[in-house]
């Protein structure tokens, strides 16, 4: 570490996805002053987005495993798969936001040049090879999305939605900076390998002071994902944040989370797997839990959603139980097919909103297929997905996730699993009887424009084909995280 | 390789597009998508049939959907003889039925929605027949099902459709409860669920037995009796042929899609399909052909006394089938499968020819339009109508050199040739001939000839249907005449049996060791058979009329026991139904409210009472949410410490 500090052109050319985002989010700060057309704005948004990915795909090929800045940051086949998955969650959330946050009066520049940091801090923390770096990157992500939470300054809920999302991340990153320091403090260092390093040297597996400093980062990444019983700000923030950033929220920061859960549990804590896994296995059960059982009981669609991201999460951190590469392949693949079909099915709510009509009510849904059997259809794809039917790909994705659960010896945990599955088919399939089996209370208007249009599609598209079609993506993500 | 999966995909297409685009924007116009879609279909399965022909197998394995580790299912097609046998009676019959619908339906409310249950059902049916492994056809076999569902209770507003729909989906159940038993335990017991693979391997597991409930059962007649529980089910063969009369509640081209072309043809298909398994059992053999051969004349007998036109032609049915799982079950694989495809033309002319009789009837406002009792003299008002009625019945009751007469004697004569059981079994077969013959004379003589029974104002209101109709019933006619040409026994011309030799590869081909001395008596007894049960209706229904009522008075008991289907429904309703009601109405109602509703209503009211503490954190005491965290971290670091 007593390097002197050397910045090469290598250094610049990995972050070079993260530094186009952070430059076009400046740019669109700067062009909000001149441009009227917020739609414009937001195509920006999707351009940088776009050459930021091919900057990802440009970087895919370079080298396996590469570090760069001192071993702080680093770039391979697993981050640049997150990234992607970013990237996908950014251009999907753009494209349902334009014509809703003109509806919630609440069209503003910054609205998608904060979406861009957010992502750019979420592509830093799938990168981090450090702990210090991987709280920079969450910590950007952290307060862009609080700052996109409270974006509908005239609406109470908002606000109150952001200001418990900020003191309780407050809260969660105290947690994880204790973490930190517990683990430098035993390790004597921050680096990703050279605390698994020490931790096999040293032997201190078992040393409680090293219990304390995982279970807090532990903690600390269960409230980004939103895993029970850390899970309390989602419901409120979810139902109060615009339902665009809500969609965005649900994939983004959830996928970040575990990005570097997996990486720091299977990177840094690989001698400690025995303990980590103690403590994930009933978090995972209770996160099933209250995500599937609490969300029986919603009337407002945002908090059901809400309650059952919550669910999912739980769904996702089984790979991680699993404990093996393949275990970690699934909980990626999931998170891939999750943000296809989560996106889609908040795309389908904010269909619903129209001047003067919030329609987030499960009321709302009464006769959707009698008035629009497209959308209906689509929502009825989507929550198919999200219960876990076939041949949606929600079904592929919980079908992995088991399937390598069982196969590292975990049998009745999958049991479980299986059982919250099918209440939770309640609740989504509740949706589908509103549509099609009740008369509608009152006239629905659907709001549409041209990119919620083809969010539509390529949500639904992606759901079916990823169903029927497996394994190509399935190939992907196996080839992108076998290196790791 | 498209244009194979083309077959399928084309009606799924017609599907989607109209029950998404039906209700708004296409309407009545909703043939102009779906019939095109089966045309398309049909052109598609000729070409392949023809590469068949040509000595071609085509099985491709698509794609493969799940692979994880030893576990892999594949998306695959397999085309070969009995395939291409299947393909060409679906396409064409339903080609033809889609047609009819267009005139039949014209005017129907749900009249997309009708097209578009008609295009997923044949969607559901090619990908049952084209499918190359067992999931496939899982997923095809319980889609039949579905669609049939949805479409005898069609017209759900009329509460006998809607129960008829609900009765066809449960008593399915039943059988498709074995038939996923089987699959689930040829995976087990092959690990895979391939037909090649498994076909190939079952010779491996002859002898083998498992345990089941302390007794030693032989493995593969279990599997093969649990295939044929579901075939049971799916082609109505005694016990679980309840459903099928009831399924003539749907519109009439449904009856015919069902009762020839599709559904009741699955069971048959995959016993035929899965042939190899059955063949290593003798016990299954047996059962089949028992089953079969006492469905043959037990629905045979309900059909002699029934007054609605539809409910004798889907006893028929029943009868018919019966005879195809007679073939199955004495190793004449290829003679069913012939029976099949004769049958579909036939059965399909018979139910679209009673549906143009329906239609007439309906149309001059004659009120119990399916009674034949109410009909009589139809035969100068519908000729067209009557002249292909007439063609179907002389197949069907086998006169000789048309379609019918080949594929039954072909079933007879491999029945009789098997053994004592085989003597049995033809006996009864041709029993059941004889009273094929009555009931479809007296079909014909109650509907068509002597004088009008019903108004006589609705009378001059009859008149043929119209041509969209017609036509479809004449192609059909030359079908119930000349499909079963391919299939003509060698005793009559030399390198006949032509279907027979086509399906070898796949079915085998029975070298019998009957004379044919013998050959020619078992085909002499088939036409006196058929010829007399004309014979007697022909006294019964028009030479003397007042016979039956006299009949009927001297064996009253027996005509009522006839009359109601032996009571089976009755007894169902008795014994399974009623009890099964009443202890839903008591105790899972019960277990309705406490523990379902429960766990519905009741965990969240339960949580309910445990979030009205939650919700007092939630009035915005971020505090609380706090402290919520905090306790959290507690009982995990409290946790971690206890359990390590």
């Amino acid at each position: 570490m007593d390097l002197p500090i050397t910045i090469t052109l290598m250094d610049i050319r990995a972050i070079v996805p993260e530094l186009t985002l952070i430059c076009v989010g400046l740019i669109i700060m700067l062009l909000d002053l001149v441009v009227k057309k917020k739609d414009l704005v937001a195509l920006a948004g999707i351009a940088g987005t776009v050459l930021a990915l091919f900057g990802t795909y440009k970087l895919y090929g370079v080298t396996d495993t590469q570090f760069v800045f001192s071993n702080m940051f680093v770039l391979d086949g697993y981050a640049n798969f997150f990234k992607v998955i970013f990237y996908i969650n950014l251009i999907l959330t753009i494209c349902i936001s334009i014509k809703y946050m003109e509806i919630e009066k609440s069209s503003f520049g910054e609205y998608y040049a904060l979406l861009l940091f957010a992502t750019s801090g979420m592509m830093i923390m799938a990168s981090a090879a450090d702990l210090i770096v991987l709280y920079l990157g969450l910590e950007l992500m952290a307060l862009s999305t609080y700052i996109l939470t409270g974006l509908m300054r005239k609406q109470p809920r908002s606000n109150e939605a952001a200001i418990k999302y900020f003191f309780l991340g407050a809260f969660s990153s105290a947690f994880l900076l204790y973490g930190i320091s517990l683990t430098y403090g035993m390790t004597g260092t921050t680096n990703i390998k050279e605390i698994a390093f020490a931790i096999s040297t040293l032997g201190i597996a078992d040393n409680p002071i090293m219990y304390l400093g995982l279970i807090f980062m532990i903690v600390a990444f269960s409230f980004k994902v939103a895993l029970a019983p850390f899970h309390m700000w989602a419901p409120d923030v979810y139902e109060g944040a615009p339902t665009s950033i809500t969609a965005f929220m649900s994939v983004g920061p959830k996928a970040a989370g575990f990005a570097v859960m997996g990486r720091i549990l299977m990177g840094a804590f690989g001698d400690m797997q025995a303990q980590w896994v103690t403590v994930l296995i009933p978090l995972a059960v209770l996160t099933m839990a209250t995500g599937s059982i609490i969300a029986l009981s919603q009337t407002n669609i945002k908090r059901m959603l809400a309650y059952s991201s919550i669910a999912h999460a739980g769904y996702i951190l089984l790979g991680i139980i699993a404990g093996t590469p393949e275990g970690l392949t699934a909980s990626v693949n999931y998170l891939m097919i999750y943000t296809f079909m989560n996106i889609g099915a908040f795309a389908i709510v904010i269909m619903l909103r129209s001047k003067g009509f919030q329609g987030e009510n499960l009321d709302d849904y009464k006769g959707l297929a009698k008035s629009h059997p497209v959308a209906a259809a689509l929502m009825l794809i989507f929550m198919f997905s999200l219960a876990g039917i076939p041949p949606t790909a929600g079904f592929i994705g919980k079908f992995y996730v088991f399937m390598e659960l069982i196969g590292s010896g975990y049998t009745p945990l999958a049991i479980i699993a299986i059982i919250f599955s099918a209440i939770s088919a309640f609740f989504y399939l509740r949706i589908v009887v509103y549509m099609y089996m009740k008369d509608a209370e009152q006239e629905i208007v659907l709001t549409q424009s041209p990119t919620m249009n083809i969010a539509l599609a390529v949500t639904s598209v992606m759901v079916l084909v990823l169903g029927i079609f497996p394994s190509f993506l399935l190939y992907f993500v196996r080839y992108s995280i076998m290196g790791y | 390789m498209l244009k194979y999966i083309l077959i399928p995909l084309l009606p799924l297409l017609s599907f989607i597009i109209n029950i998404l685009f039906g209700r708004n924007y296409i309407k009545n116009r909703a043939h102009w998508i779906a019939v095109p879609a089966i045309l398309g279909s049909f052109v598609l399965a000729v070409s392949a049939c023809i590469e068949v022909l040509n000595g071609k197998v085509i099985d491709i394995n698509v794609y493969s959907w799940i692979v994880s580790g030893s576990f892999n299912v594949s998306v695959g097609i397999l085309i070969d003889q009995l395939t291409a046998v299947m393909l060409m009676v679906v396409t064409s019959i339903g080609s033809l039925i889609f047609i009819y619908s267009v005139g039949y339906m014209h005017g129907d409310k749900g009249y997309y929605r009708f097209f578009a249950y008609l295009s997923l059902f044949i969607f559901s049916m090619l990908t049952l027949v084209m499918a190359n492994n067992f999931l496939i056809m899982y997923l095809g076999w319980e889609a039949v099902g579905l669609c049939s569902y949805f479409l005898i209770g069609f017209w759900f507003h009329k509460k006998s459709a809607g129960d008829a729909g609900k009765k066809a989906f449960i008593v399915n159940r039943f059988g498709d409860f074995g038939f996923g038993l089987g699959v689930i335990l040829i995976f087990l017991t092959f690990g895979s669920l391939n037909y090649m693979e498994v076909f190939g391997a079952a010779g491996g597991i002859v002898g083998q037995t498992i345990t089941l409930l302390g007794y030693k059962v032989d493995l593969i007649t279990l599997i093969c009796l649990l295939l044929f529980c579901g075939a049971m089910g799916k082609s109505a063969q005694f016990p679980f042929h309840v459903w099928l009369p009831d399924a003539m509640e749907g519109p009439t081209p449904v009856s015919a899609l069902i009762h020839a072309a599709t559904m009741v043809t699955a069971g048959v298909f995959m016993v035929a399909r899965c042939n190899t398994l059955f063949s290593y059992s003798q016990t299954a053999m047996n059962t089949v052909a028992i089953v079969g051969g006492f469905t043959a004349i037990f629905a045979a007998t309900i059909a002699l006394v029934q007054n609605d036109i539809k409910r004798v032609i889907a006893y028929s049915t029943v009868s018919q089938l019966g005879y195809m799982f007679l073939a199955l079950g004495v190793g004449a694989y290829s003679a069913g499968v012939f029976h099949l495809y004769t049958h579909a033309f036939f059965k399909a002319l018979l139910f679209l020819g009673s549906g143009s009789v329906i239609h007439a009837l309906h149309h001059a406002k004659q009120d119990d339009e399916q009674n034949m009792q109410v009909m009589g003299g139809l035969k100068k008002h519908m000729p067209i109508t009557y002249w292909v009625f007439i063609l179907a019945t002389l197949s069907i009751t086998g006169i000789p050199f048309l379609s019918g007469f080949f594929s039954k004697d072909e079933i007879l004569w491999q029945t009789f040739q098997a053994g004592d059981l085989g003597k049995f079994l033809w006996f009864l077969g041709a029993l059941a001939a004889l009273l094929t013959a009555f009931y479809s004379w007296r079909l014909i003589y109650l509907t068509f000839h002597g004088e009008y029974r019903g108004d006589t104002e609705c009378e001059s209101r009859i008149h043929e249907s119209p041509l969209v109709i017609t036509i479809p019933l004449m192609l059909l006619a030359v079908g119930a005449v000349a499909a079963g040409w391919v299939g003509i026994p060698p005793v009559f011309l030399e390198h006949g049996d032509k279907i027979g030799y086509f399906l070898a590869p796949v079915l085998g081909h029975p070298e019998g060791h009957g004379t044919h001395a013998q050959e020619y008596f078992v085909i002499a007894s088939s036409i006196f058979v058929a010829i007399a049960g004309w014979v007697i209706a022909y006294i019964m229904y028009i030479k003397n009329p007042g016979l039956p009522e006299k009949l009927f008075s001297a064996f009253r008991p027996v005509h009522k026991v006839l009359f109601n289907k032996y009571y089976i429904d009755e007894f169902y309703d008795k014994t399974i139904v009623q009890p099964v009601l009443k202890a839903s109405d008591k105790i899972i109602l019960a277990f309705d409210v406490n523990v379902i509703e429960g766990v519905v209503n009741g965990v969240p009211s339960l949580i309910g009472v445990f979030s009205k503490g939650l919700r007092k954190i939630q009035t915005g005491l971020l505090s609380n949410y706090a402290a919520v965290m905090a306790i959290g971290v507690l009982c995990v670091v409290g946790y971690m410490f206890f359990m390590r």
